[in-house]
């Protein structure tokens, strides 16, 4: 017979190894399941030529899962379109944490994209790496958001601050400012214009204009009358291509030493191959240039790859400006968990925050608010552009690098009327 | 800045501006104007034959007789949009507006997808050897990128107005609108008619297509920005009015200059609303409709 203790350790025995297989399990299933990574891309809609960044997630994804995965666990990709629209935006996030369950999070393009989901991921506290969006958290201050792009601190200002420092060292002393009513072209304008005070430069022009302008020769000719010796332009691609070939047929005077800074556009192949040797002369701002300074193995191993897969899908067959930071987004996400042997945010938040990453574009150091603590936004000169063959592109010397001074490959070509002729 | 040279180049450069706008406003005078289709897929298809031209331009062709290929697959193209909207609403006892509307936004949604998965979402653009160039005509500075898709406008508008005033089936065509029971007694069919215009409509979305890449590049969804202007043309117009929608484009396109020049480009935009309005005030037939 039994004593009543004796069935109470019977009962305990049989009711654990009834619960263990289970627990075991669970824990075992949870190590299995893949961890999954949630963004949305904007592959429909005026944003869509940005969607070749998605190949940069994907590259990613394959090494990593190659390698073995993360912590043991496949790496899975949740790609929902949001056609380019922020209203689409704040739905796919939740459905992303709260029905898909995705360990990490990748913001859409661009600030005006990325805006909307910032309160969301600070209230509930969640891990982002935020792909384009300038200054994306100057205000939500989110200390588990972590910028792919190379903005720098204080971005919102000092982004475009390389193509001021050419303008200083040039003597300059009157600029004009353009940008198009859009909310990065706003902030840039509005960091240029603090920028070129701050330098003691005279604004003689700053004017905005709306999105699908098509003719700008009233502006042009605004700006002449101004006489300035720099211009600052911040615009997005189909008004760069008309504000180039307005300066073609309208003109601009011999004193303009520098032309260009925050042109979107002449980024891409679509615009390098359309304007060709329209563009000789500008210095803008851009990412990756296939300059000496800058290509690495890892970097070349990455475009050797890219290529193929971009011409196979009909997108920009250079891909310099952002698939690269794509790929590096994916690299942050698993240096932080791997490094924090975690997919818990404060924990991969915390090893991003105190170290530093190697990546395909270099070694990164975040500030609090999750900006690079370098900036490292090039200002590139196009010269020598010679028909419209996009191949030229992937050799040097066609994209100069102006600033920043440790990347330099070369000094700047002026006055601009010279740069675009010679 | 009130220079004088500023003054002439912005008025010059509204005027030629205006045409174009013309261009793309013409097809819609027809359909929504004569035929009362609310057409707001129209701007979609001037992108279309945006795009067609691109290819076309890819294979060495002027943009402008690319535009003259593209007439024809056009009109059968418009064709067949107006039979599939009369058996989807006519036959069933006609369309209210809500419904026509629907289905053109439907059908421009279409064409947009169409077009970025045929050509990707990336800017086109045609190059001709006149895009870049200006001609200067003392102080007047007139770029051929927009003198040329200037002059398509008039010339087109031209030859539209006279098919509908002097020939017979022109007259069908603004006859249908306005009594389709007397123009069967007639003994035409007014289906036909309806078809022929919404043909001729589609049609010259292709000519406004050439002259919009020769402008500046163009994406697939385009389009969209140009709804608001061409409804605020054809309205003000008087709905149907084919030389009056020349007229008021231009006075948009100078009052938009205008406007650029001397006061801030970023209100242009809601010039054309502005005169929409001002004009509807005191005319709510618009500036060159009938009283009915």
């Amino acid at each position: 017979m039994k004593t009543r203790r004796e069935f109470h350790k019977l009962a305990v025995a049989t009711a654990a190894g009834l619960v263990a297989p289970a627990v075991l399990g669970s824990r075992a299933f949870a190590q299995d399941k893949p961890i999954r990574v949630g963004a949305s891309v904007s592959l429909t809609g005026p944003l869509a030529s940005t969607k070749n960044g998605l190949i940069g997630y994907e590259l990613w994804r394959d090494d990593v899962n190659a390698a073995g995965g993360l912590l043991g666990r496949k790496v899975e990709l949740v790609i929902y379109d949001d056609q380019s629209s922020a209203a689409n935006v704040p739905a796919i996030y939740s459905k992303l944490v709260d029905v898909d369950a995705c360990d990490v999070l990748f913001s859409p393009y661009g600030a005006n994209l990325s805006a909307p989901v910032m309160p969301f991921i600070k209230q509930r506290n969640l891990f982002m790496i935020g792909m384009f969006g300038l200054a994306g958290n100057d205000v939500a201050k989110h200390d588990k958001f972590f910028h792919s792009g190379p903005w720098g601190p204080n971005s919102g200002r000092d982004w475009a601050r390389g193509f001021f420092d050419l303008a200083k060292a040039q003597g300059v002393k009157k600029i004009a400012i353009i940008n198009a009513d859009l909310e990065f072209s706003k902030n840039a304008a509005k960091g240029g214009a603090e920028v070129a005070k701050e330098y003691g430069m005279e604004i003689v022009f700053n004017q905005s204009y709306p999105p699908n302008t098509t003719d700008f020769s009233a502006i042009i000719r605004n700006i002449n009358a101004g006489d300035p010796e720099a211009i600052f332009i911040a615009s997005y691609p189909a008004d760069s291509t008309a504000i180039i070939r307005g300066v073609k047929e309208i003109g601009i005077s011999d004193k303009v030493k520098l032309f260009g800074g925050a042109m979107i556009g002449p980024q891409y192949g679509a615009l390098l191959s359309s304007l060709g040797p329209e563009l000789n002369g500008l210095v803008n701002s851009h990412t990756f240039v296939p300059e000496p300074t800058m290509q690495t193995p890892a970097i070349k191993g990455f475009f050797d790859r890219y290529t193929p897969i971009a011409v196979k899908q009909g997108v920009d067959p250079l891909g310099y400006y952002i698939p690269p930071f794509y790929y590096v987004a994916g690299q942050l996400a698993a240096a932080a968990i791997i490094g924090s042997k975690s997919v818990d945010p404060a924990k991969m938040a915390a090893f991003l925050h105190a170290n530093t990453v190697d990546t395909i574009a270099g070694k990164i150091a975040f500030n609090e608010i999750g900006d690079w603590k370098d900036r490292r936004v090039l200002m590139v000169q196009l010269r020598g552009i010679k028909g419209n063959d996009l191949e030229q592109f992937r050799n040097p010397g066609h994209q100069v690098i102006l600033d920043p001074p440790s990347l330099k490959t070369g000094e700047l070509a002026a006055p601009y009327n010279k740069a675009r002729t010679s | 800045m009130l220079s004088i040279d500023i003054l002439l180049n912005a008025v010059v450069t509204g005027i030629l501006l205006g045409s174009v706008y013309a261009s793309l406003a013409l097809g819609l005078g027809i359909t929504f104007g004569i035929l009362h289709i609310p057409n707001i897929a129209h701007p979609t298809l001037v992108i279309a034959g945006a795009f067609f031209v691109y290819t076309f331009g890819q294979w060495g062709f002027d943009p402008i007789f690319a535009a003259l290929i593209g007439l024809a697959p056009f009109y059968i193209l418009g064709v067949a949009l107006y039979i599939f909207y009369s058996r989807v609403f006519e036959r069933r006892g006609g369309a209210n507006v809500l419904q026509s509307l629907t289905l053109f936004f439907g059908l421009s949604l279409v064409i947009e997808i169409l077009l970025a998965l045929s050509f990707g979402s990336e800017l086109k653009s045609v190059s001709v050897s006149y895009i870049g160039s200006s001609l200067k005509l003392g102080l007047l500075t007139i770029p051929y990128r927009l003198l040329i898709p200037a002059l398509l406008g008039p010339v087109m508008i031209a030859a539209v107005w006279l098919y509908l005033s002097r020939t017979n089936s022109g007259t069908a065509i603004r006859a249908v609108a306005h009594e389709e029971r007397a123009l069967s007694i007639a003994g035409l069919n007014p289906a036909s008619v309806k078809q022929h215009a919404f043909g001729i409509a589609t049609a010259t979305a292709v000519v406004a297509g050439a002259a919009l890449i020769m402008i500046g590049p163009v994406e697939p969804f385009a389009g969209r920005f140009q709804i608001g202007r061409v409804f605020a043309i054809v309205v003000l117009a008087g709905m149907g009015s084919i030389p009056g929608s020349l007229a008021i484009a231009i006075i948009i396109g100078v009052a938009e200059a205008l406007v650029a020049s001397y006061l801030n480009p970023s209100w242009a935009p809601g010039v054309a609303f502005a005169i929409l309005l001002l004009g509807l005030a005191f005319r709510p037939q618009g500036l060159f409709g009938a009283a009915r």
